[in-house]
């Protein structure tokens, strides 16, 4: 468990997030419909469903980038308007075109576009501020590496910084752990825990069920709607589960963790047959 | 060296090739970076059949051509964003050719031609006069001046469009001051380089730049520098040897590709240095 805060509504203030019968997508029209959804001040929200659920639609209503067919929506009691709120967002690393001549620092200095300066280098608060979040991610000696030379960790910490580097309330990322190795995961997520304990309301897509969600406070299903919302614990059983996934998923419990399995598929043809071989006890090979 | 220097159009050819150079290899940065590569040599079309067009409605040819590549441009860049499933390489193939095509069929309808659209379309350096100096010396100072004023914004705008406008970058307004600097880029290099080079001048300094180098502003020093050296380098070369104009600046920019080339390969073969950043 990453988080021990209650899910309750900050005392003060309007919610983090709000929507009422919300149906949004693209120019071909809605993806999701009528979804309700109100997130605090300072929650761990993540969200979860199949590909082509609206998890990223819903980001992007957040961020204001998608187009509303019905509903209302507000980020810290506003309506999204790009560029106004305190808002930030970490994209997938997939969607970003790692040929670009741009190093790390470069990336971070982005961050700090909201600023009105009209002279092609960064201010000297900028760059502080930059060389500040790069140390604290762990950063500061690749400054000047170009976003190709990072591994998988250290990118999606190049576009934290630049998430951060406009000081938001608010930090959405888009599938922040796919694609990346075991520990590079955890180190993420702990790092979005320390942020959220600072006060910053994080909302995450994840695939992840049992590495990732079960984690969270909170989670919420979606596939084209909200399934159900709540901590992982009463979330993840098999008939909510079926709703938002369209596939049977048991549900175990392993020493106080809640955990989601398959239905195990028989594949393969069944020709071979022989017992898996402990290691060091592989026969030598003929004429060794 | 300095024997060609004593002719007033060989100066003039010279300070046009090396400005329209520069001005090629800054803009050619973010339109290689965007992918639209072919751009410059769709909108020179595009700005043939705009030319065409004010000469027949007695209208200034840069003011004429310039809005005509504008609209262009625009027209572009909207069918791409609006309509996905066109993108941008086919909506650059259909609008250019279209408004090549108005050109072309305006000429044949009306013969009586006296000007001479050959300069329009393989470059005429040494027809260069002071009118179109001082033309290419606005739109680069314009075009330098606004880089420098939107490059944080540029910059986010083309390296991930759809996350900047959520950090407050004005997309839309970034896309249209760029479409106008792109028709007055193509407009003033038409002459000098001709509408069938133009494509190489954009593509081949910011390429070589990025050759060299990792980091942003580099490849824009780099690349205006590339360019520059091109166009000067060209225009001395054209006048010894006596070849075309805009034929030789884009052979030198190929001879400066394969020597960044080289050099690339050479270094990850000999040393394992790091790049130049």
């Amino acid at each position: 468990m990453l988080h021990p805060h209650p899910h309750l509504p900050a005392p003060d203030g309007a919610p983090a997030v709000q929507l009422r019968d919300v149906s949004a997508g693209y120019q071909r029209g809605p993806v999701i419909h009528h979804i309700d959804l109100e997130i605090p001040q300072g929650d761990f929200v993540g969200l979860v469903g199949p590909s082509g659920s609206g998890k990223t639609t819903l980001l992007r209503v957040l961020l204001g980038t998608a187009r509303l067919y019905g509903g209302e929506v507000l980020v810290g009691g506003e309506r999204p308007a790009p560029g106004r709120q305190r808002i930030a967002y970490v994209p997938q690393l997939e969607t970003v075109d790692w040929n670009f001549p741009v190093t790390a620092e470069q990336v971070v200095l982005m961050g700090a576009s909201r600023g009105r300066r009209w002279l092609p280098w960064p201010s000297r608060e900028d760059r502080d501020r930059a060389r500040e979040l790069m140390d604290r991610l762990g950063l500061g000696d690749l400054a000047g590496r170009h976003i190709r030379q990072l591994s998988g960790g250290q990118q999606q910490r190049v576009f934290l910084a630049r998430a951060l580097a406009s000081d938001p309330h608010v930090l959405l990322l888009d599938e922040p752990t796919s694609g990346v190795d075991i520990k590079t995961r955890d180190d993420v997520l702990h790092l979005l825990d320390d942020l959220n304990h600072e006060g910053i309301t994080v909302i995450l897509t994840t695939h992840e069920l049992n590495a990732v969600a079960a984690h969270l406070p909170w989670v919420v299903c979606i596939n084209e709607t909200v399934i159900a919302e709540g901590p992982p614990a009463e979330v993840f059983n098999p008939d909510t589960l079926r709703a938002t996934y369209n596939a049977d998923m048991p549900v175990l419990q392993y020493e106080g963790m809640t955990l989601v399995a398959e239905r195990p598929h028989t594949l393969g043809t069944g020709r071979r047959r022989t017992s898996a071989h402990p290691v060091g006890s592989i026969p030598a090979a003929p004429g060794a | 060296m300095l024997e060609p220097l004593q002719y007033d159009f060989f100066v003039r050819g010279l300070i046009a090739a090396t400005l329209v150079g520069a001005l090629c290899g800054l803009m050619g940065v973010y339109i290689v970076l965007r992918q639209m590569s072919y751009i410059g040599h769709g909108l020179s079309h595009a700005v043939f059949g705009g030319a065409v067009v004010s000469f027949v409605m007695s209208i200034n040819f840069y003011v004429g051509a310039s809005l005509w590549g504008f609209v262009a441009a625009l027209l572009i860049n909207l069918t791409a964003r609006r309509r996905p499933t066109i993108g941008a390489d086919a909506a650059i193939g259909i609008i250019t050719t279209a408004s090549f095509a108005v050109g072309i069929a305006l000429i044949s309808r009306f013969r009586t031609f006296t000007r001479d659209f050959d300069a329009a379309l393989f470059g005429n350096i040494l027809g260069v006069n002071n009118n179109d100096l001082v033309a290419i010396a606005l739109v680069t100072t314009a075009v330098a001046v606004v880089i420098a004023l939107g490059y944080r914004q540029l910059l986010f705008a083309t390296f991930d469009p759809e996350v900047a406008p959520v950090f407050g970058v004005p997309t839309g307004w970034i896309d249209a001051v760029f479409s106008l600097a792109l028709a007055g880029t193509v407009v003033v290099s038409m002459q000098i380089l001709g509408v069938t080079m133009i494509a190489a001048a954009i593509v081949i300094p910011p390429i070589v730049a990025r050759l060299l180098t990792d980091s942003f502003h580099r490849v824009i020093l780099l690349s205006v520098t590339v360019g520059a050296l091109s166009g000067l380098i060209g225009i001395y070369l054209s006048w010894y040897a006596d070849i075309s104009s805009g034929a030789t600046v884009v052979l030198v920019g190929t001879v400066l590709f394969l020597a960044a080339l080289l050099q690339g390969s050479l270094r990850s073969r000999l040393v394992r240095l790091p790049a130049i950043d």
